[in-house]
């Protein structure tokens, strides 16, 4: 058995090579408040090739958001703070750079979609204008020209009469369309990477699926990295690559979808899967993970899911388990599948 | 939107007759007569006295006065004769109002710019020490009465570093106007930085201005163009009705710096029982404040698109 200090990428569909886009190295993030520290993100490694979705799930302060709040460099900090860590986009580590070097990546590079639109997009500015102003600011165009390029961009992403609505506000759209703006908005500069935060939790689920497949259709269409973050298993299954399953601010597991849902090779990613409704199992009780997301001011000692979970032995109140390699009973590697957990044997094969 | 307008303006028409006769009433139940006034400590005979008061119409009874009032009013644009010095109301208006309209648009200027900038800077960095100060100044400035502000100012910055006139002698000169308003501005002032602090500080934290740094926008555009559209609708709001106050509210301010306005004009009214001449003052002020609330609710619609009119 060999524990592994790095990611182990995974080659990707339709990838550029080796060298992966985006990759987060052991990185910490933590709020210092007047409770106390808070440690939302402990040692965190993963990476994106171009072409590559990557799912983040998690429940909420299992630090996945934060995560990508870091990579996109808009965390406020202070309170948060970075100590330990790295993360570099094509090579260069984006936190040695200037604030002045990762503005303009930002938008340019490496764009975000936000959960929810409506709260997010500026209520008082037109689609048009916010849409626009990429353009005018990252490329110097006139006003005319950055509203030419808006109604084309809601045009990409499918919003019916987009040359009518142009100079409408976020406030008279419907919740998907909103979502779309902010997907146009994201897209407008053609960046390399994606970082979708839930960008569908707002929805309703006929909604979800439209907007899901747009941003699959795009990401395809352009060949970009996406970071898809959500807590939501069936929106991944679709349009994931691989999956890194987060808690309480580290990876718990990772594994390319399939196999991930076939056979989960960690108890809370296991207690995941049970406790997804299924139609055939109607009219019984709906599983569900025993005891609360950990206290991020006191972080269990050991494994970190320890209290909740159903196969915890001494060994796991004690011993922090590192991100093991995860093989097939005869001892062959699976590629890019790891597990944080003492007994992933057990919990894979048995 | 024009329907909106038309439905605002009539609905001035009963508060205008509600304050008018509200305020005609009060001057009436004063004690006091405004005909026996003129007379001083001497006295009149009493058949004088009588023949004056038919002459003002002021043997009539009160809702009488009042209806005759506001037909001259509505019909000749006439508010009457100040009883003091024969004079029609009209002209002392004209007289007050220029000089007031000059002083209170002084202290609006000053109590936009200054305490917008103060509240910005406040807001934007809330929590620190320049937060703190700003908080500090605005609290000392709202608690101190005005009287002793303009006191403390005269005696500053006339008497000791002699750059300003103690008070005003040509109400036409905003140097010398200067004073007077900026202790008219003080606590509206105090107000205005303590409400777009608030603002600023409470949309400094809101989902859209993330995305606008997510977009990697410069800080100056993120904070002139993003942050500073929604935070100033509050604001806009406080400034549109505080021009009412400030006109009519600068009874002591006009006091100390000797400015014969609509203050100062108001007072002498309402110690000599001049019914007419207070109403008619009071009238106009309270036209302004409708005319400018009207002002207000419609900037409101300019400055949030979710608000429409209909």
């Amino acid at each position: 058995m060999t524990i592994i200090e790095d990611t182990a990428p995974v080659p990707a569909p339709g990838g550029s090579g080796d060298a992966p886009l985006l990759e987060v190295r052991d990185l910490h993030v933590e709020f210092h408040t007047r409770e106390g520290v808070v440690k939302a993100v402990n040692g965190v490694n993963y990476n994106v090739h171009a072409g590559e979705t990557l799912a983040v799930l998690g429940e909420s302060g299992s630090g996945k958001s934060v995560t990508a709040q870091a990579i996109m460099g808009i965390l406020d900090m202070p309170p948060a703070r970075i100590p330990q860590g790295e993360i570099l986009f094509r090579g260069q580590d984006m936190l040695k750079m200037s604030a002045e070097e990762r503005r303009k990546i930002r938008g340019r590079k490496i764009a975000m979609i936000f959960q929810d639109a409506l709260s997010s997009l500026n209520p008082v500015l037109s689609v048009g204008y916010q849409l626009g102003e990429m353009f005018r600011v990252h490329q110097g165009l006139s006003k005319k020209e950055a509203k030419a390029k808006a109604v084309e961009l809601m045009d990409r992403v499918k919003i019916p009469a987009a040359a009518a609505r142009v100079d409408d506000f976020p406030h008279q759209f419907s919740g998907g369309m909103r979502q779309r703006i902010m997907i146009a908005m994201a897209l407008a500069l053609e960046p390399d990477l994606i970082i979708a935060d839930e960008p569908t939790t707002a929805l309703d689920v006929t909604v979800q699926a439209q907007v899901m497949d747009l941003l699959a259709e795009l990401q395809r269409e352009y060949n970009m990295g996406l970071i898809l973050i959500t807590h939501d298993l069936g929106v991944v299954a679709d349009v994931a690559d691989k999956i890194a399953v987060m808690y309480a601010g580290r990876i718990v597991e990772r594994a390319p979808v399939h196999e991930l849902y076939k056979r989960p090779a960690h108890p809370y990613t296991r207690g995941l899967l049970d406790s997804i409704p299924r139609l055939d199992q109607k009219g019984q009780e709906l599983y569900a993970i025993k005891g609360l997301p950990p206290n991020l001011l006191r972080i269990p000692s050991g494994c970190a899911f320890n209290p909740r979970c159903p196969k915890a032995q001494d060994v796991c109140r004690t011993d922090v388990p590192p991100l093991y390699e995860v093989t097939e009973p005869d001892g062959t590697p699976l590629a890019g599948r790891n597990s944080a957990c003492h007994f992933w044997k057990e919990t894979i094969h048995g | 939107m024009g329907r909106y307008v038309a439905r605002r303006l009539l609905q001035m028409i009963p508060v205008f007759i509600g304050t008018t006769l509200l305020i005609f009433l009060m001057v009436y139940a004063l004690p006091g007569d405004p005909v026996r006034g003129l007379f001083g400590d001497k006295g009149a005979s009493p058949a004088v006295l009588e023949s004056l008061r038919h002459e003002y119409g002021l043997d009539k009874p009160v809702l009488v006065q009042y209806w005759d009032y506001m037909q001259n009013i509505v019909l000749h644009f006439d508010f009457g004769t100040q009883i003091a010095s024969g004079r029609p109301v009209t002209d002392i208006l004209g007289e007050a109002f220029p000089v007031t309209l000059r002083l209170a648009g002084l202290a609006f200027l000053i109590e936009a710019t200054l305490g917008i900038l103060l509240g910005v800077v406040a807001g934007l960095r809330a929590g620190k020490a320049a937060d703190t100060a700003v908080l500090f100044l605005t609290l000392l400035l709202i608690s101190v009465p005005v009287f002793v502000l303009g006191y403390i100012f005269q005696t500053v910055f006339a008497f000791q570093l002699g750059w300003l006139e103690p008070s005003v002698v040509d109400d036409t000169d905003f140097m010398q106007l200067l004073m007077p308003a900026l202790v008219l501005a003080c606590a509206s002032l105090a107000y205005v930085a303590r409400l777009t602090r608030t603002s600023v500080a409470e949309n400094m934290r809101a989902d859209y201005l993330r995305t606008a740094v997510a977009k990697g926008l410069p800080r100056r555009r993120i904070i002139s163009v993003h942050l500073m559209r929604n935070s100033l609708i509050p604001v806009v709001t406080f400034l549109g009705t505080d021009i009412g106050a400030l006109m009519g509210g600068a009874i002591v301010t006009e006091g100390i710096f000797n400015i014969h306005g609509v203050g100062g004009t108001i007072y002498e009214s309402i110690v000599r029982r001049e019914g007419t001449t207070l109403v008619g003052l009071v009238t106009i002020l309270v036209l302004v404040y409708l005319v400018m609330s009207l002002i207000v609710d419609l900037l409101y619609a300019v400055l949030d698109p979710r608000i429409r009119y209909a």
